[in-house]
């Protein structure tokens, strides 16, 4: 064996010694982080089963001590229940229907607009796409008297109108940006052989572009049943009769509601409130399970605008 | 005659047959946007500019005032101050809070783990739970006789836990903790994103020049994540000025105990929708509007300092 190998034999009995001795460390840290991740994730999700166990409890089992981590007996018809005190599933109902419509308002229409914005050329095109993208920064306040007043002067008050109709007017800022970015990297060559070949732009636009650009399509409604699923401000602002009101404000009302009946009948009400909101919650959760995917794309694709 | 434009004045660039119609359809497709811009974004935009500008109470005409609505504002409401202070208060405690939790997540997150999905699920979960009702679990959990939080802290420590919602100087700690519920939303998944872009090199590199695992997060990991930094900051700072639903369904609209969670936006809207102060209430909005611009503006400036960008280092070597 030569000097040379020796060293080299030696370098590499070091190299090893080293990334034994790393591995060894990571181990004793990687339990440690491993400890803290699981001792965290059971802490954020604490409060969801807590929610929904208390939901499933009698009255009298809300305040007990020690606390009733799951009850014996689930009371399931409290789901019902929470119905018949205050019309919960009419407000479920009212908010699906604003919900789903202005989903599809906002996804269909930005997507128009993006279309327009990535296919064709027009004068100051350029100019409007600068304008599309500094509305983003305009915050939603400085709008909202003036839109109050010409909702009100419309008469469209105290109906679903506001909610919805303003979605299909573009869909927003970013939506349109999104769309035209996917639209403009499909190749034009695609476009040039559907014209030669005689379909029109919007027979383009519908059947083949939307069902190319599917993981864009289902990325935004997600986004937008998020946001009006859960939106609080808009309802109440629009919605005064309570019959219209959306899950959010059938929530708050309930609270104020049970206050009342607390002191009346002398016994909690809070397991029907977690009921509400259990149900609340289940739409969005439900839909997050199913297409986790597609959320996460989302929450990329709004950092990547920054 | 429009048709033969193109062809009898050569010299003027007109647009050809093909090229209006192309330009025409254009127009057709972007008109939802461009109704919508013109009917809810710049004629409200210049309405409420207006508005700011006068005494109108709905449902009498509005009346020129010049700036008494800003001077009011600025100077007169007293509770003007009192939520500015409030805001203030939870933008600063929220943010740097919420940003070290989420970022702590998106490294716990970032690493070979069993079940890793299953567990970036778990964290996922309460940022997208309706605010309402996220608010409503909290109000219920840290009820300051019955609730659990309280309960459970009498058991470990033997004392009164604190009023929580209910108690002027924790209120605004209150909602911080259940904005930090949320840390594992968009916020860590933006994180994970970046640190899955830090070239893996650096690391190995570092390694080899005998970096221990601080000096690696401090040497590499933030600088290389410092646009994904500012980013989350500005949109956070963004997001915590516009605290109301939260601060709407614990405290109500009163604003909770001794005006303690009385917030800018809920100011603003109690003066435009209770009040119908809406002259007052459009000049709150411009002034809310402005001083986060402003308050962005001057992150960028310094961003300058602290936040690297590769490329723009690749194109300057």
């Amino acid at each position: 064996m030569t000097a040379r190998d020796q060293l080299i034999a030696a370098r590499e009995m070091a190299a090893g010694a080293r990334s034994r001795k790393r591995r060894r460390r990571i181990g004793v840290f990687g339990v440690f982080a491993t400890l803290l991740t699981v001792g965290l994730a059971v802490l954020f999700f604490f409060p969801l089963f807590w929610a929904l166990s208390s939901a499933l409890k009698r009255p009298t089992e809300l305040y007990v001590i020690p606390p009733i981590w799951w009850p014996a007996s689930p009371q399931w018809q409290n789901f019902v229940e929470v119905g018949k005190v205050v019309p919960f599933y009419t407000y479920f109902k009212n908010t699906f229907v604003i919900t789903i419509l202005g989903m599809i308002g906002g996804v269909g229409s930005a997507s128009l607009v993006g279309y327009g914005f990535s296919a064709f050329r027009f004068p100051g095109r350029n100019i409007l796409f600068i304008i599309v993208l500094s509305t983003m920064i305009l915050p939603g306040e400085v709008t909202l008297i003036p839109t109050f007043l010409i909702f009100n002067r419309l008469g469209w008050v105290n109906t679903f109108k506001p909610l919805i109709v303003p979605n299909y007017l573009g869909g927003g800022a970013f939506s349109i940006f999104l769309f035209r970015q996917f639209f403009s990297s499909i190749p034009k060559d695609l476009n040039d052989a559907a014209k030669i070949d005689g379909c029109s732009s919007f027979r383009f636009y519908w059947r083949i572009l939307i069902p190319l650009s599917m993981p864009v399509v289902i990325t935004l409604c997600i986004l937008y049943f998020q946001f009006l699923w859960n939106d609080l401000m808009g309802p109440l602002i629009y919605l005064s009769s309570m019959e219209k009101y959306t899950i959010s404000q059938g929530l708050l009302f309930m609270r104020t509601y049970f206050t009342g009946t607390v002191s009346r009948v002398g016994q909690p009400m809070d397991h029907l409130l977690m009921a509400g909101s259990v149900v609340a919650m289940l739409p969005v959760l439900i839909i997050f399970l199913a297409l986790q995917r597609y959320f996460i794309k989302g929450v990329i694709m709004t950092g990547l605008k920054g | 005659m429009a048709s033969t434009t193109a062809l009898s004045k050569p010299k003027k660039p007109r647009l050809s047959r093909l090229a209006r119609i192309e330009a025409l359809w254009g127009y057709v497709y972007i008109s939802p946007w461009i109704v919508g811009f013109v009917l809810l974004t710049l004629g409200p935009m210049l309405a409420s500019l207006y508005l700011s500008f006068t005494n109108y109470e709905i449902p009498f005409t509005p009346k020129w005032t010049g700036l008494a609505n800003y001077i009011r504002a600025i100077a007169q409401d007293e509770l003007v101050p009192k939520a500015v202070g409030n805001t203030l208060y939870y933008v600063g405690l929220s943010v740097p809070l919420g940003l070290t939790a989420s970022l702590l997540l998106a490294m716990l997150l970032d690493r070979k783990l069993p079940g890793r999905a299953v567990l970036r699920t778990v964290f996922y979960l309460p940022s997208i739970v309706p605010t309402v009702a996220s608010t409503l679990l909290f109000v219920f959990l840290f009820n300051p006789d019955l609730g659990l939080i309280n309960r459970w802290i009498y058991d470990v420590f033997g004392v009164r836990g604190p009023g929580w919602f209910k108690d002027m100087t924790w209120v605004k700690p209150t909602f911080v903790i259940l904005a930090l519920w949320g840390a594992g939303g968009a916020t860590m998944i933006i994180f994970l994103a970046g640190l899955q872009n830090v070239p893996q090199e650096l690391y190995e590199a570092a390694e080899v020049d005998g970096a221990g695992r601080l000096a690696k997060f401090i040497c590499i990991t933030l600088p290389m994540l410092s646009p994904t930094i500012f980013f989350n900051l500005i949109t956070g700072i963004i997001g915590a000025f516009h605290i109301f639903t939260s601060a709407y369904v614990a405290t109500g609209s009163d604003g909770g105990p001794m005006y303690a969670s009385y917030f800018y936006v809920l100011h603003l809207f109690l003066n435009a929708f209770r009040y119908w102060k809406t002259g007052y209430a459009a000049a709150l909005a411009w002034l809310l509007f402005l001083f986060v611009l402003v308050l962005t503006l001057i992150q960028f400036r310094f961003s300058k300092r602290w936040v690297y960008y590769e490329s723009a280092a690749m194109a300057e070597s």
